[in-house]
């Protein structure tokens, strides 16, 4: 087995066994504490530019399949596990995962301390490295850090986002003959959805919900968009710092109002953008799926699947139109949006789970009770 | 919503002895719910059997009840102490059933107390098998096709529908008790007329076979706000066939994908919603067809269970505590997680660790039964580990049963028998499953077999390749990364050492010279996330240690390891003891322990706590991290003492008595030795190395003989024989020996009486704690014998004898702490016949009986105090005997009725799982307490039926007289028949099994005795006396086998109708 370096700009480097592609990637390290669901965190586009770190030590065990993709491949930069499975077990699989990832260019590093790699993240925060399994050279490494460019100020959502617009109209599937998803609602609603880097589940819950989606480019103009004829317009997910999407933020602006409109993610910070607040970088940001979130508009706490380095800031809101509808009870971020007025909400977590809890699916039929009450 | 206010007083049941399916881990619920509830400044009001528990300690709750767990010593309670509430949820089976109970009794109703937990419409969706099927169906959650049944006939017309095999399950009965797996029509009629007998409702629930799919439990929280999270995920390392108790089982679920968990978490709220577990913790279980993925519910427990204690361990998320304060209405967001503290209990632990449980058995205690695992429990206890992979977690696992398997000696295995031993699941299939790969068998051929989901397998595959490329190389040519892959995965020195043919300890000097060495991570429900303020570690190979240990003074506890015959909860409530006493006497306290069920291992109850088998690898990296000014081995049981001097020569402090002095009592040579300088009788010994030499030995004692191996606790492989054969056969056969472990051969003194006593000692004053008298004879082992404070039948001068006996042997032996004493008394001359300067099984019951804090003293005496300290919390005393305010008899419980053909015959090896004990104001009612508690009430009126051997017709004569007295009936054989009619006493005879029929075993069954006392001959036990009593204890007749124990019947049954029903609580007793 090759060796293989994470350098990290810091200096600290942590040596471990190669696996999956023989290559160099540089990217921001964060950590993501979901147990299952590898492959969904492999495959959103939400992790463009960075190297994620998985907690749970034993990796790969269950392989890959092609319902779990979250979008047509990977988008990680790296992986950095303490132990890659080397076999794989499970009904569903097609693929063992790391051979999955080498087919995407993706470096694994396994057989490190990623505990000790957690803490010092947690401490020190997050920051940029260097994945290699080709190179040796520690110093060269670090310097290769440093000079990658910072996730704050980077505009990645445009990058990953649809160079054309796509129709969208397949639900969800169940895994197994005793999965219960209820009826596929009729296809009542027309959705235009704008990519920041979304995730097949959005897309295959708003369809099981009773939507037809149109996906649109980042770009798309307000105007284009309200061309369409939608009946709401969903703000995906999506990488990278919110702040550098001032233009996106302009057009959504004009559809406040216009249209009902749900936003996840990105696609909230987006619209806190756009309703006038300002958002900030966490310190090592929320990825997992246990996430505990107040709904403060029933009192009821859901569990939740997050990944995000960036947050709106609450003071930034103080004299606007919206009121802050959910807050995370782990440090009392900011993690839901709705418009006092207008047909509009967003949630910082990801209702649409995969991986992660389905506590928070709701939302969808939120989203389809404002359609429906801004058609009549 | 914040807690209740219009709750002020909380019944909270306990779950009563140890028994097989119900051991320690509700201990454990018990006392974190009691704990929780009294710092909401509710008054806890508790009631339990179990003496030897943590929870019945009178500073745990405001009234503390060692009362049995009956409706109508439950119904006395609730009138005299009026509880607003009762806390259904955390006493186990038999708490929920007792509730479940009071409230059909209507006793609820009448004295206004209101059910928190889950409510009796919950309790009975979730316990009823067909009104849970209903619900599931309802929630659209498939269940495998199944019937209720409640004949015979019923069974053979399932079976025609859906074929075999079927699952059997009776309702309402514990552990699976009585239930199994039923291949063919032969099987069903046995398993579903036991079943039928079993369960209190006369039903049985038969099910379609989902034999081989993967198996898996969710432990779920719920609050009244409708908050639910997930605690824990469990993957059963074995697949559906055997019972969650007796299966390997791993967390979190390691072959699921995300869709696939989500999906079972879905169900498993969706479930708990249905069922209307309001709060509290649950747990779900589930089967997953490996081939397809179909997901069906097997059953759900609306209470806290093994699993959640496990699931508690394993994350750190104390599920009873939580769920106690959910009961009295607090919402799970306003809660804190107090391993964070920043943030809320209400979220879902996340680990980063694998853990692993395996199950502890014990079936050479239990020859004749079958040690086939299927759908009823049979292991006795259990043990955890944590480890960065399941690999290493595994390993610890596995050295933490302390089987003593692999370490020292290879095991007999046998290639021909690997596929049998891999079909049938038995507690040999783990080790057959290493062997089948050091045979070269694949992973697809095991998986064939065993239908073990191949991911583990591959783990063990990999774990025996990994041990074959060590053993090609040395200590010599070994590289560190070589070296640090092999601890990594698990890899003990001792196993380096035995591939190597080295000293461990050179191994462990080498490689920490190559800078390997352990370090400590901890267990802190996020995976790093956040930081963790208590310290609960385990030991891995990792880069970055975070102990952080303090500089404060500290001593560290080594714990007893699974729970085992001879060697439960006891000690585990010495350990605890220990840790409260150290923190007291301002001393950091250390906790080590491997046992997932225990108070010892919640990380509440000592200052640190590190889950690490107890072997001297793991415990000498806990000394060499932590470097604790003592550690204390006398409270463990057998488990730490073993350690005791490796651990002194490599350097680490003992406190408390001298390891060497400990060893002493058991060195025959230097004992007797000690014993005829203090001029103190024990009966004629020898020791043996030979069978020739313990032939030898035997005949210049006589017989008969106690012969037995050094170093057990509990007896093991102990045995009376009455001639040479015997001895022949038994060390042919029963038993390990060696130049350094003997066989010791006794004269062993028949009908005897025998005296346990526990003494305190700081090496100058001794006080004796309490002489307790035995109600069985000499040569049933004292843990199986019910014995007595204070003594009834022993004179003064004996007693004083006792006395004088115990304050020299304390002193000579330089006592520093607790010891134990046992004493036989024959035609009033006393012998020692055994000394343990350590803390025994008894101390937990005189603590109760005269209540005094032992252990606490003890351990204050370890850290350098001396008795006259103490003097105001022991009775003013510093010496004599401390006294007791009433009668307290305590009871073993057996597991017989889990062990089908085994003869329930009490003898010199100890059976017994558990205990009890009863309160009285006289002996008899104190002693019919006790054997109500043990499950085997006297009964008030009928038929007593009397069969014994020559020598005791004519004590029997006097029970029968006494007996008759007391309106009951005789029978009798025809020897005892011919005696008591000759006494002139009227009495029917009957048949011995082997003289005709309707004999003795045809009228039990019929339900025309209601209690036997039958002696045996002496010399064997013979077919027809082991057919009643197994008949006895199917069918639920207290067999009584000994003469002292027929007299203390008698007087039992005087008092149940002289008697009212009164209860006191423990802090009324001791005002």
């Amino acid at each position: 087995m090759n060796p293989a370096l994470l350098a990290l700009e810091d200096g600290t480097v942590f040596e471990g066994r190669a696996f999956g592609a023989q290559t160099e990637r540089s990217g921001e390290v964060v950590f993501n504490t979901s147990i299952t669901g590898y492959q969904e965190i492999f495959s959103d586009p939400s992790y463009s530019g960075q190297i994620v770190v998985l907690t749970y030590p034993q990796i790969g065990n269950y392989g890959a399949n092609e319902g779990d993709m979250e979008s047509a491949k990977p988008y990680i930069e790296g992986l950095v596990v303490r132990d890659f499975s080397p076999i794989v077990s499970n009904w569903r699989s097609e693929s063992p995962a790391d051979q999955f990832l080498a087919g995407a260019n993706v470096p694994i590093i396994d057989s490190i301390d990623t505990r000790k790699l957690v803490r010092h993240l947690r401490t020190r925060g997050v920051m940029r490295g260097v994945l290699s399994t080709i190179s040796t050279n520690a110093a060269e490494l670090v310097e290769k850090a440093k000079a990658s460019p910072s996730m704050a100020g980077l505009d990645l959502a445009t990058r990953v986002s649809t160079p054309e617009s796509y129709r969208w109209t397949n639900p969800v599937e169940p895994v197994s003959p005793s999965e219960r998803l209820g009826k596929l609602r009729p296809a009542d609603y027309h959705v235009v959805a704008f990519d920041f880097g979304i995730k097949r589940n959005i897309l295959r819950r708003l369809v099981t919900s009773g939507c037809h989606v149109t996906v649109v480019p980042a770009s798309t103009s307000a105007e284009d968009v309200l061309a369409l004829r939608p009946d709401g317009v969903f703000l995906s997910n999506g990488p990278g710092d919110p702040e550098p999407l001032q233009a996106q933020a302009a057009q959504v602006r004009q559809l406040i109002g216009e249209t009902p409109i749900f936003g996840i993610c990105l696609g909230h910070q987006v619209l806190g953008l756009a309703l006038g607040g300002r958002t900030y970088k966490l310190k090592f940001g929320h990825r997992g799926g246990n996430h505990p979130v107040l709904n403060k508009r029933n009192g009821k706490v859901e569990i939740t699947a997050q990944n995000h380095g960036f947050a709106v800031d609450p003071d930034s809101l103080a004299d606007s139109a919206v009121e802050i509808t959910h807050i995370n009870l782990n440090d009392q971020t900011v993690e839901g949006l709705r418009h006092k007025s207008a047909p509009l909400f967003c949630v910082q977590y990801h209702p649409e789970a995969a991986p992660g809890p389905h506590d928070s699916l709701y939302l969808f039929d939120e989203f389809i009770d404002l359609m429906k009450e801004a058609k009549r | 919503m914040p807690k209740r206010t219009d709750l002020h007083r909380i019944l909270i049941i306990g779950s009563g002895p140890i028994i097989i399916g119900q051991a320690c881990e509700f201990d454990y619920s018990g006392t974190q719910a009691c704990k929780a509830l009294k710092d909401e400044g509710y008054e806890v009001i508790l009631v339990n059997s179990n003496p030897a528990t943590i929870m019945t300690d009178p500073n745990l709750a405001d009234r503390t009840y060692v009362e049995p767990l009956s409706v109508e010593y439950l119904t006395e309670i609730i009138r005299k102490e009026r509880p607003d509430a009762l806390l259904s949820t955390v006493g186990g089976q038999t708490g929920l059933n007792l509730s479940v109970a009071l409230a059909e009794a209507g006793v609820l109703d009448e004295y206004g107390v209101e059910l928190i937990g889950a409510k009796i419409e919950s309790i009975k969706k979730a316990e009823d098998r067909l009104l849970f099927k209903d619900a599931m169906r309802k929630i659209g959650l498939e269940t495998p096709t199944s019937s209720l049944l409640t004949s015979l006939q019923g069974g053979y017309d399932f079976a025609a529908k859906v074929g075999f095999p079927l699952i059997l399950r009776p309702s309402f009965t514990m552990g699976g008790s009585g239930g199994g797996i039923a291949y063919n029509s032969e099987d069903l009629e046995e398993i579903l007329t036991r079943g039928l007998q079993l369960s209190p409702v006369h039903e049985v629930l038969a099910e379609e076979s989902v034999l081989g799919w993967k198996e898996f439990e969710l432990e779920v929280m719920r609050d009244l706000a409708d908050n639910v999270i997930i605690v824990c995920s469990i993957e059963n390392f074995d697949p559906m066939g055997v019972h969650t108790g007796d299966s390997i089982t791993v967390a979190p679920v390691q072959t699921l994908t995300d869709r696939e968990y989500q999906m079972m978490r879905d169900g498993a709220l969706r479930c708990l919603r249905e069922i209307g577990v309001d709060t509290g913790g649950s747990n779900v279980q589930f089967a997953i067809n490996p081939d397809d993925g179909r997901m069906v519910v097997v059953e759900m427990n609306p209470r806290v269970s093994r699993s959640s204690a496990l699931a508690s361990k394993a994350t750190g998320f104390p599920i009873a505590k939580i769920a106690a304060k959910l009961a009295v209405g607090y919402r799970l967001d306003e809660i804190p997680n107090d391993i964070t503290r920043l943030t809320p209990a209400c979220f879902e632990p996340t680990i980063d660790y694998v853990v692993a449980k395996i199950p502890r058995w014990q079936f050479e205690k239990f020859p004749g039964a079958d040690p086939t695992l299927g759908t009823q429990m049979k292991s006795v206890g259990e043990v955890m580990s944590i480890g960065r992979n399941f690999k290493a977690a595994l390993a610890k696992a596995i050295r933490s049963q302390e089987t003593g398997k692999s370490a020292t000696k290879v095991d007999p295995f046998d290639v021909e028998l690997i596929p049998n031993k891999l079909i049938t699941p038995t507690p040999d299939r783990l080790p057959y499953l290493f062997f089948a790969f050091e045979q070269g068998w694949t992973v697809a051929q095991v998986h064939e077999l065993t239908k073990i989901d191949p991911w583990f397998l591959q783990q063990l595959f990999e774990t025996v390749q990994l041990h074959d490329s060590l053993a090609k190389k040395s200590l010599a040519t070994i590289t560190p990364a070589e070296m640090r892959d092999a601890k990594r995965y698990g890899v003990a020195d001792t196993t380096l050492a035995r591939l190597w043919d080295e000293d461990p300890l050179r191994i462990r000097d080498r490689r920490k010279q190559m800078g390997i060495r352990a370090i400590f991570n901890r267990v802190d429900t996020c995976a790093a996330e956040f930081e963790s303020f208590t310290p609960y570690l385990y030991s891995s190979y990792e880069s970055e240690c975070e102990a952080d240990p303090s500089d404060r003074k500290k001593v560290m506890i080594l714990g007893a390891g699974p729970n085992r015959i001879g060697q439960g909860i006891e000690f585990d409530y010495c350990c605890c003891h220990a840790s409260f006493a150290l923190q007291e006497f301002d001393h950091e306290s250390i906790m080590v322990n491997c046992n997932p069920e225990t108070v010892s291992t919640d990380y509440d109850t000592s200052d640190r706590l590190y889950f690490e088998p107890l072997t001297l690898e793991e415990v000498l990296n806990i000394y060499d991290t932590e470097k604790p000014d003592g550690v204390i081995v006398q409270f463990g049981g057998q488990t730490p003492l073993n350690l005791a001097l490796p651990l002194k020569r490599a350097g680490v402090p003992i406190i408390g008595t001298a390891p060497e002095n400990i060893d002493l009592a058991e060195d025959r040579k230097l004992f007797g030795k000690l014993l005829d300088d203090l001029k103190i009788p024990s009966p004629p010994n020898g020791t043996a190395t030979t069978v020739e030499e313990a032939c030898a030995v035997a005949n210049v004692l006589g017989y008969p003989v106690l012969v037995r191996p050094s170093y057990v606790l509990g007896g093991r492989a102990m045995t009376i024989a009455y001639d040479e054969d015997t001895v022949r056969r038994y060390m042919r056969e029963a038993v390990t020996f060696s130049q350094e472990r003997p066989v010791l051969v006794d004269r062993f003194l028949e009908d005897a009486i025998e005296v346990d006593v526990d003494c305190l000692s700081d090496g100058d004053d001794v006080l004796i704690c309490g002489i307790m008298e035995h109600i069985e004879e000499a040569g049933i082992h004292s843990g199986d014998s019910s014995c007595v404070l204070p003594p009834f039948g022993i004179g003064v001068a004996e007693l004083k004898t006792i006395e004088e006996y115990s304050v020299k042997l304390a002193r000579a032996l330089n006592v520093i702490g607790l010891m134990n004493v046992q004493y036989a008394i024959k035609e009033g001359k006393v012998y020692v016949i055994e000394v343990n300067p350590r803390a025994s099984r008894t101390v937990p019951f005189v603590a109760k009986a005269t209540g005094v804090p032992i252990p606490k003293i003890a351990v204050g005496l370890m850290v350098g105090r001396k008795l006259k300290e103490f003097a105001s919390l022991m009775q003013g005393k510093t010496s004599g005997v401390l006294s007791v305010p009433q009668f307290f008899v305590k009871s073993p419980v057996f597991p017989f009725n889990k062990f089908q053909g085994v003869d329930p015959v009490l003898g010199p090896e100890m059976r017994s799982t558990g205990e009890v004990m009863g309160v009285g104001e006289n002996f008899g009612e104190a002693f019919a307490k006790a054997q109500l508690s043990a499950g085997s009430p006297l009964p008030a009126e009928g038929t007593v039926f009397i069969s014994v051997s020559e020598r005791h017709k004519n004590e029997a004569v006097d029970v029968a007289k006494r007996f008759a007295e007391l309106g009951y009936s005789l029978a009798a054989t025809r020897g005892t028949a011919t005696a008591l009619k000759n006494a002139g006493l009227a009495c029917t005879t009957v048949f011995k099994v082997n003289e005709g029929r309707p004999n003795a075993v045809d009228l039990l069954k019929a339900g025309r005795l209601q209690l036997a006392i039958y002696t045996t001959t002496g010399v064997h036990s013979f077919g027809d006396e082991k057919a009643l009593r197994r008949a006895a204890i199917t069918y639920r007749v207290p067999c009584i086998t000994t003469m002292s124990a027929a007299r203390a019947a008698v007087q039992a049954a005087a008092s149940r109708r002289r008697d009212p029903i009164r209860v006191w609580s423990l802090q009324e007793i001791h005002s």
